[in-house]
């Protein structure tokens, strides 16, 4: 199984608050990680360390066997790390056509790209907007045009921050559908969630973060179904 | 859950609407796309040729004149429109390009290759100082407001310089500077000719050559801004943060249009100091560094054809009130400032265009 993602003793501090306390991480090829855990215990915070918009204190990130522990955010997306953030990033002046052509042009060749826009188009169900710009979709489509971009870009692992925070129930699920087929497609996937049945619907592994370090990591009922870790989400612990 | 059709959408059905209308009959009559066979402000421009037919030599004058400035309008809606960059600067390059014109010129005589060469040189000069400054901008992390306000800076401390460049030390060559009357009697652009003399662009011939450098830049900065290139720049307007995660270095990019655009305004400034054979510090002062933005505002900054055709009608209304009192003119300007920032925030002739649009789309 090939490492894609790796941390190794990762610390992060804020002055005086610890807020990652040395975490060790490993996503392999073709996995659906999610990473759970309760409100503070630093999810937020190591998913901005794994992008670059953090430095880490002490510790290092690895992806595809490189260091990248300070390599620029831009720079990373160019190895092959695709981002998705909570608040849908999307350019509100420009169409959903637009937006792909966007990603498209930095990874196809000019005779592919308008066979793999339809089929992005129709992936993600914004044929009909495909003219529409983008600041006038509902949130939902707005999360999946994100999304969309996101994968158009053809990453070697795709992370997602809250990709369902605001949508319906139904919006949800049908993002959970995407997931699972973009995981059939051999796409490795990283997602911090708070939605505990959409991590139920796509996740093959998952880590419990809690107190800025991995209280918990295995196997997605394995893992769910501990006590300890309903504890830590009820404040027991 | 079946996506809805766009039917159900609101305001991206009208926006279709808009659309279809865009692309139908507005843009038969308006294609300013240049991605139909046929481009109207391209027509615009060659039906000008004709002008000296209907119009005195001082109207043509006048007209040239005018259009001296779309240079740096253009590549101010480059910048800001396309880029999201709003540069005062504009006139900063615009002085610099004039004096080195000016400077190159005085010192090496009224040759084809000495005037020429004074335009090379300008614009040169605008390239690196462009470069330099906008490396240390975008590469230092200057963001959003503090881009204008550092433009404007450099703007109004060249001008404060040059204004004091008043004795006779302060010369290059026998070029002298002349601190705040500025420098004058610099040549006109001359074309070599089979003939005895030259050919002297002056007059019409001056305005044939505004006009064919016009259609030039408008072309070329119509393809940079439709290609990919002109996408990305327009995505790092839209959310830099967003276009930086999609693995876009957005400051080469920045780069790359702020010194685009700069030299635009450089050209305009070479232009001006040949039309008038005088370069003052005047032209790099406050006022005049806020006319281009005021220009390109009411244009439409996204649009470069709303911007030519602005520059042109709003320097045209300046002149003939100048005959009043150069006031009338500058509280005209800012009260149409008001009014488009106000009531069409995109700009007058967009806001025009799409009106229409409606209008022909029903």
């Amino acid at each position: 199984m090939t490492v894609i993602l790796e941390t190794k003793g990762l610390r992060k501090n804020f002055g005086g608050a610890q807020v990652i306390n040395g975490i060790d991480f490993q996503i392999n090829e073709g996995e659906t990680r999610c990473v759970i855990g309760p409100n503070g215990a630093g999810k937020s915070t190591f998913f901005k360390l794994l992008i670059g918009e953090h430095k880490p204190s002490h510790g290092s990130i690895h992806f595809k066997g490189q260091d990248i522990s300070h390599v620029l955010p831009f720079r990373r997306v160019g190895m092959g790390m695709s981002i998705k953030f909570q608040v849908p990033g999307i350019f509100p002046d420009l169409t959903v056509e637009e937006h792909l052509k966007l990603v498209l042009q930095r990874v196809t060749t000019l005779p592919e790209r308008a066979a793999e826009l339809e089929r992005l188009l129709d992936l993600f169900r914004l044929s009909d907007e495909a003219r529409v710009k983008a600041g006038n979709l509902s949130h939902g489509k707005k999360q999946w045009l994100e999304i969309a971009m996101a994968v158009g870009l053809k990453p070697k692992i795709l992370l997602l921050d809250e990709p369902v925070a605001g949508l319906s129930d139904e919006e949800t699920v049908h993002t959970g559908e995407l997931i699972n087929r973009l995981k059939a497609e051999g796409l490795t996937m990283m997602v911090v969630e708070h939605d505990m049945d959409f991590v139920r619907q796509v996740a093959t592994r998952v880590t419990v973060l809690h107190g800025g370090q991995v209280f918990a990591d295995g196997d997605l009922h394995a893992v769910l179904d501990r006590d300890d870790v309903a504890e830590i989400y009820l404040g027991k612990r | 859950m079946e996506s809805s059709p766009s039917i159900m959408n609101g305001p991206a059905d009208r926006l279709a609407i808009g659309r279809a209308a865009e692309t139908g009959l507005l843009k038969k009559i308006f294609g300013t796309q240049l991605d139909g066979p046929v481009d109207l402000t391209l027509i615009l421009i060659g039906a000008c040729f004709f002008l000296p037919a209907i119009l005195s030599e001082a109207g043509i004058s006048n007209l040239a004149y005018c259009l001296v400035w779309t240079f740096a309008a253009i590549g101010l809606s480059a910048m800001w429109g396309y880029g999201g960059i709003l540069s005062f600067g504009q006139t900063a390059f615009f002085g610099l390009a004039g004096y080195a014109y000016g400077i190159f010129t005085i010192n090496l005589g009224e040759s084809p290759a000495a005037t020429w060469g004074g335009v090379l040189t300008g614009l040169v000069l605008c390239v690196v100082l462009a470069a330099l400054l906008g490396y240390m901008i975008f590469y230092g992390g200057i963001k959003e407001v503090f881009i204008g306000i550092v433009t404007l800076s450099v703007t109004l401390v060249l001008e404060t310089f040059m204004a004091q460049t008043a004795g006779p030390q302060w010369a290059i060559g026998s070029a002298r500077l002349n601190g705040f009357n500025g420098m004058s009697a610099m040549p006109s652009l001359v074309l070599p000719s089979f003939a005895a003399e030259p050919i002297l662009l002056e007059g019409t011939n001056f305005y044939f050559l505004v006009l064919a450098m016009l259609a030039g830049v408008y072309f070329i900065t119509r393809k940079l801004l439709n290609s990919s290139f002109g996408l990305t720049l327009e995505s790092i307007r839209e959310n830099p943060h967003r276009a930086e995660m999609l693995g876009i270095d957005i400051r080469r990019y920045q780069l790359a249009i702020f010194v685009f655009g700069s030299t635009l305004g450089g050209l305009s400034g070479i232009l001006y100091t040949v039309w008038g054979s005088y370069i003052t510090p005047s032209s790099m002062g406050l006022t005049a560094a806020a006319m281009p933005i005021i220009w390109v505002a009411t244009g439409g900054r996204k649009s470069l054809s709303g911007v030519i055709i602005a520059t042109v009608a709003m320097l045209n209304l300046s002149q003939e009130l100048a005959a009043y009192g150069s006031q009338y003119a500058l509280v005209l300007m800012g009260l149409i400032l008001l009014f488009v920032v106000m009531a069409t925030p995109q700009g007058l002739i967009p806001t025009i265009k799409e009106k229409l649009g409606k209008l022909f789309g029903r």
